[in-house]
């Protein structure tokens, strides 16, 4: 291998690794794909939900033989006290279509799958190979990378770096920083098992129906930060994640908030008797637009959270991830076919398909967002969620207590803790990094 | 209100996963220090697997056995040199059967 010379070399085996290596692969370019685990999948964390038109636009076919556990036909949106939840629910059977939009997967099984594809387009896929060093050429471009198995490093004309949000190779080569404490959360999940008849009953479902829960308020104790229970056919992954700042600010640990949501009275019962198998913990980027660093250079380009592309609002990571691996094999052979060299200037292709796509645009729209999470934190995950519960319940406990004194026990409730101007602030700051 | 619930135990939740570990080979190590700085000793609490403790003199030392590779510790203890931190060999570590 160390005499042969790849087109194409993509380092890790996730959702964008597998897009580019697949999309690379299929266009005819010669590509190999570094994965560090024993198999695909099996060092990646995600929630997780497949969006399926991201996807589509790569393997059309996939619902075929994709390994998928429930479409998902409903939304709960729960605002947490300690005691209480105040929920909003989205469930709607048009969901319940012939190609549907969400699914709930299990990575390692989903990544094994999607590498599979790869291989059958004629990639060579190198598991157990732990890319250590980008090797660069006399000009400062990258040429190869260096691996953790014997040999020379091995050449291409361009490194394809899907490594992920904590990848060592492109911040240690100084071709962007590592990732900072404000701008990723670390989440952790576990998987619990149950009959699927149980999840079925309990989530109100029907057949392969499934119901996502995102769940923020005083769960994450003053952090910015959000937890999440999704359905899948025999398990529920059940997570929570917080700012890394945040972390090392109160020192509260991410499993002890893990369990006390699942002790939460809104959840325990979703939860009861099932039998947990696995504990994981991975980081999410979360600095959104700002944190996006240089995504191309002389040989190089960045796909995925590595590039810190995750919607943390919208919750969405891997459609990302995906159409930035595609986006970039397309930008690849592009420069291929037009006998280009593949230097910076050509690659810079690759950026301009980025920001024409949704990924930017969506990164755009909220790229004041994390900074008002992250500033605001107390007040989002605390005192609000603390003021709309006993709001609710004073509205709907009857008790003798006139109406109307309610209402104005409500307002003056708000007023005592956040101020007016307070109030009016949180409004607008809310309003303008959300439009 | 409920009875108060024991603290939960990380070793329990650890016991669930596969490792492969590379014996005598750690991937991340905690350089010798006199006062770990507030971030570090932060990771006696934050890590998710546990990995570190501070010894009876006050120093923080690392077992990176039960480690899941999420890289909180690097982006929080790195750049101040405190600790050395890399993926483990190929097919070593952690590996998540659902992940």
């Amino acid at each position: 291998m160390a005499d042969e010379k790849f087109d194409v070399i993509v380092i890790g085996a996730g959702m964008s690794g597998n897009a580019a290596a697949y999309v690379a692969a299929e266009k005819g370019l010669k590509v190999l794909q570094l994965e560090r685990g024993e198999y695909p999948g099996s060092k990646n964390v995600q929630g997780a939900i497949l969006y399926a038109d991201m996807l589509e636009k790569i393997v059309p076919d996939f619902r075929e033989d994709a390994p998928l556990e429930r479409h998902l036909v409903e939304q709960r949106f729960w605002m947490m006290s300690e005691t209480s939840h105040t929920g909003m629910h989205y469930r709607s059977d048009t969901f319940n279509e012939d190609k549907p939009n969400r699914y709930t997967i299990i990575r390692s099984q989903f990544d094994r799958w999607f590498s599979g594809k790869v291989r059958e387009k004629g990639a060579i896929v190198l598991t157990e190979t732990t890319a250590t060093e980008l090797v660069t050429g006399r000009d400062g471009a990258v040429i190869g990378v260096r691996t953790d198995r014997s040999g020379g490093p091995i050449y291409a004309d361009v490194v394809v770096l899907a490594e992920g949000v904590n990848g060592l190779l492109g911040s240690r080569a100084g071709l962007r920083e590592r990732p900072k404490a404000a701008q990723v959360a670390l989440a952790v999940k576990e998987m619990h098992f149950m009959p699927r008849e149980t999840i079925e009953a309990r989530f109100n479902l029907d057949g392969d129906a499934g119901v996502v829960i995102e769940a923020a308020g005083t769960i994450s104790k003053g952090m910015a930060g959000m937890g999440f229970v999704y359905t899948n056919k025999e398990s529920l992954s059940v997570g929570i994640g917080c700012l890394v700042s945040d972390f090392a600010e109160t020192g509260e640990t991410p499993y002890g908030l893990l369990d006390a949501f699942r002790r939460h009275p809104s959840l325990r019962p979703l939860l009861a008797d099932a039998e947990i198998k696995e504990y994981a913990a991975h980081l999410i980027p979360e600095g959104g637009y700002r944190a996006v660093p240089q995504l191309f250079g002389d040989g190089w380009v960045v796909v995925g959270d590595a590039g810190q592309f995750n919607n943390a609002i919208h919750r969405e990571g891997s459609n990302l991830a995906m159409t930035t691996g595609r986006l970039a094999a397309e930008a690849i052979f592009q420069v291929k076919t037009r006998r280009q060299p593949f230097t910076a200037e050509n690659l810079a292709l690759y950026k301009r398909m980025v920001d024409d796509s949704f990924v930017m645009k969506d990164l755009k729209k909220y790229k004041d967002m994390p900074r008002l999470l992250h500033t605001q934190s107390s007040n989002l995950f605390l005192t609000y969620p603390q003021l709309v519960s006993k709001a609710m319940e004073d509205f709907v406990r009857v008790d003798g207590t006139p109406k109307l004194e309610k209402e104005k026990a409500t307002v003056r409730n708000f007023v005592r803790t956040r101020s007016w101007t307070g109030l009016f602030g949180d409004a607008v700051r809310l309003a303008r990094a959300w439009r | 209100m409920t009875a108060p619930v024991k603290g939960p135990r990380v070793e329990e939740k650890l016991y669930q996963n596969r490792y492969q570990v590379d014996a005598g080979k750690p991937h991340i190590t905690v350089a010798p220090h006199d006062t770990p700085s507030p971030n570090l000793l932060a990771m006696t609490r934050i890590c998710p697997a546990g990995c570190y403790a501070q010894n009876e003199a006050g120093q923080v030392e690392i077992v990176a056995d039960g480690c899941m590779e999420c890289g909180t510790c690097r982006v929080l203890c790195e750049e101040t040199g405190e600790i050395t931190w890399n993926y483990p060999r190929g097919g070593y570590g952690v590996l998540f059967k659902f992940g």
